[in-house]
């Protein structure tokens, strides 16, 4: 871990560089656990992939992953992560864009032919568009399935499950029955403090106000 | 004669076709014998493990990484693990660090043996797949006795290893490792030489350097085209940068060349697994902080806190930091990373799996098209593909 320093020192330097480089399109650029992490206009991000891929100093000609994470409580819900990998620099960079479901972001596949997949997988996943997407299909789900599993307000469960009908000779869609309640714990510790109210207990809440009301007056 | 209309022949490969290594469905369009278009369809063998992984704790989802690639379990695991440190702060002990740099490696070998096996079957030869799982059985032996599984193992958890090595272990690792060799030499004799084999495989899919990495590629599939480019030389973790290793690479990207670079990288990881059971140093092999690694079965009988802290781990789990990291390993099948956003709570908010032969199978049409469709099963099991960590 001796040279952890220096190498986000690099890191950084490389961000500014970039950043200083491509202008308005890189909104900010942080380091998060010693990663660098380019935020980009949605419109650019063509042009930030490219510059990233083929800038003398930058050099990530690989794209190794790209996702989507769900923020329900965004404006823009959306983050579309690409990972960057560049072999001769060592190397490798974040850039995100955020998205929402009625805007599309502009597909990688000119730049990474990689890309392909991994946006057909966020469009399934997510419902994220990818506008000029040659392909753009469903991937990892069923053939007509519905909804975008991997968004926070999709539940674990699913809507539909299937089986074999023995009667009609076929598989056949039904909708989900629970044998026991679904358990989702909350975990959140008395030892660090409750933070949500205990149902039936609206009661003290009201009464502590009315004392606090009271207190006021005198 | 008179002018007639030829219309291209569709073919479905698959799902349950011996050769697709799994629940590969291919549709695939055919001029006569030659592949015009190859489209695959994933997703057979998907079960929502992103989405599971985000309702468990993060000791839950270990043993969700080892149903993805379920070759060589160990290695995703791996990956989680480091994951899991860099975002918490773990540090692992030296000896947790040997032990994984072992069975990370006899993992590739495990890996490397039923890619070659297979893939050898593929193309005709059957005689390795009944040679080679004999000695697939001997390494999953290791693996149930380090830890009572022989393929799920769970035995790589954030912060260290499950438990120590049982005594004898490591003697009996390195007695295996002395007699390997003759194995790699045998099924070598078997395919490396043989005229069918060469035949099948010797210029058949072949991609260049600029299209592996236009493509995403990485591990054995990416140096068969010719970069020097492994991670844990370049980027190393868990102490790969203390070990003396040759990195294999091949220059002509055929399926040969990748099958070429399998069997070399297999005399390397006996290198790293020899040196690693040389220093295997003594001492713990899980982190101290119990906050995130339990404390031993002896500790709670006496102690008091070590019995709570078993209780809150095992049921709520610890609360890592808020954070996000994409950390990864260098996995047989090539690189192996987990992108992991966390929200502070106990559960992740994210994990985004990054399988390597999700990128590999992706290429699958513009490595066939004008190829025969015997070509396509050469391709498919020189890629080494896996569909536990494809669909996820």
């Amino acid at each position: 871990m001796a040279d952890a320093q220096p190498h986000t020192q690099n890191l950084s330097d490389l961000g500014e560089t970039i950043a200083s480089q491509l202008g308005d399109v890189i909104t900010s650029t942080e380091i998060i656990n010693d990663e660098l992490v380019l935020h980009a206009e949605r419109s650019a991000i063509v042009k930030v992939l490219t510059f990233l891929r083929d800038d003398v100093n930058c050099q990530f000609k690989l794209l190794m992953e790209l996702c989507g994470v769900d923020y329900p409580e965004r404006e823009d819900r959306f983050e579309v992560v690409y990972c960057l990998l560049s072999m001769t620099q060592n190397h490798r960079v974040k850039v995100k864009v955020a998205a929402n479901e009625s805007s599309p972001v502009p597909s990688a596949t000119s730049v990474f032919s990689s890309a392909g997949w991994w946006e057909r997988e966020a469009w399934d996943l997510f419902g994220i568009y990818f506008a000029d997407h040659p392909d753009l299909r469903r991937i990892l789900s069923d053939y007509g399935f519905e909804g975008h599993p991997l968004r926070k307000d999709f539940p674990l469960t699913g809507y539909v499950e299937i089986r074999y009908d023995d009667e009609q000779k076929r598989v056949v869609y039904e909708p989900v029955k629970l044998t026991q309640e679904f358990r989702n714990f909350d975990f959140l510790s008395p030892w660090e403090g409750v933070q949500q109210m205990l149902p039936g207990d609206e009661k003290a809440e009201e009464q502590e106000e009315a004392a606090a009301e009271k207190g006021g007056d005198a | 004669m008179s002018e007639q209309q030829i219309k291209n022949f569709t073919l479905n490969f698959g799902p349950q076709h011996p050769a697709a290594h799994g629940v590969l469905r291919l549709v695939l369009e055919m001029d006569g014998e030659v592949i015009d278009r190859a489209d695959p369809h994933i997703g057979l063998l998907h079960r929502g493990t992103e989405k599971l992984i985000e309702h468990k704790t993060y000791m839950q989802a270990v043993p969700y990484f080892d149903r993805l690639d379920y070759v060589a379990p160990q290695n995703q695991e791996h990956a989680f693990a480091i994951a899991v440190e860099k975002l918490a702060g773990m540090e692992v002990p030296p000896r947790g660090q040997h032990i994984r740099v072992i069975f990370a490696e006899l993992g590739r070998i495990l890996n490397h043996i039923f890619n070659i096996c297979a893939y050898a079957m593929d193309v005709g030869a059957m005689t390795p797949m009944l040679w080679g799982f004999e000695e697939r059985e001997k390494l999953m032996e290791f693996c149930e006795r380090v830890c009572g599984a022989r393929l799920h193992m769970a035995y790589f958890r954030p912060g260290g290893v499950a438990m120590d090595m049982p005594d004898g272990l490591a003697e009996d690792i390195m007695d295996w490792a002395e007699q390997f060799p003759k194995m790699i030499e045998d099924l070598e004799g078997l395919l490396t030489e043989n005229r069918i084999f060469k035949q099948r495989t010797v210029d058949i899919g072949i991609i260049t350097t600029e299209q592996a990495m236009d493509w995403g590629f990485s591990g054995p599939n990416l140096r068969a085209s010719g970069v020097a480019w492994d991670l844990r030389k370049s980027q190393p973790y868990d102490g790969y940068d203390k070990y003396d290793f040759d990195i294999p690479i091949a220059k002509h990207g055929d399926c040969y060349d990748r099958y070429l670079v399998r069997i070399y990288e297999m005399y390397e990881s006996l290198k790293i697994v020899k040196q690693a059971i040389e220093k295997l140093p003594p001492g713990p092999v899980a982190c101290d902080d119990h906050k995130f690694a339990p404390p031993s079965r002896g500790d709670m009988k006496h102690s008091m806190e070590a019995l709570i802290h078993h209780f809150k781990l095992y049921t709520e789990g610890y609360h890592v930091p808020a954070g996000e990291t994409y950390s990864v390993v260098e996995a047989p099948k090539g690189e192996f990373g987990v992108f992991l956003v966390s929200d502070g709570s106990n559960k992740p908010y994210r994990c985004k799996i990054r399988a390597p032969g999700f990128a590999h199978l992706q290429a699958l049409d513009m490595l066939s098209s004008g190829h025969m469709l015997a070509d396509v099963v050469a391709n498919i099991g020189s890629l080494d593909i896996v569909f536990g960590e494809i669909d996820r």
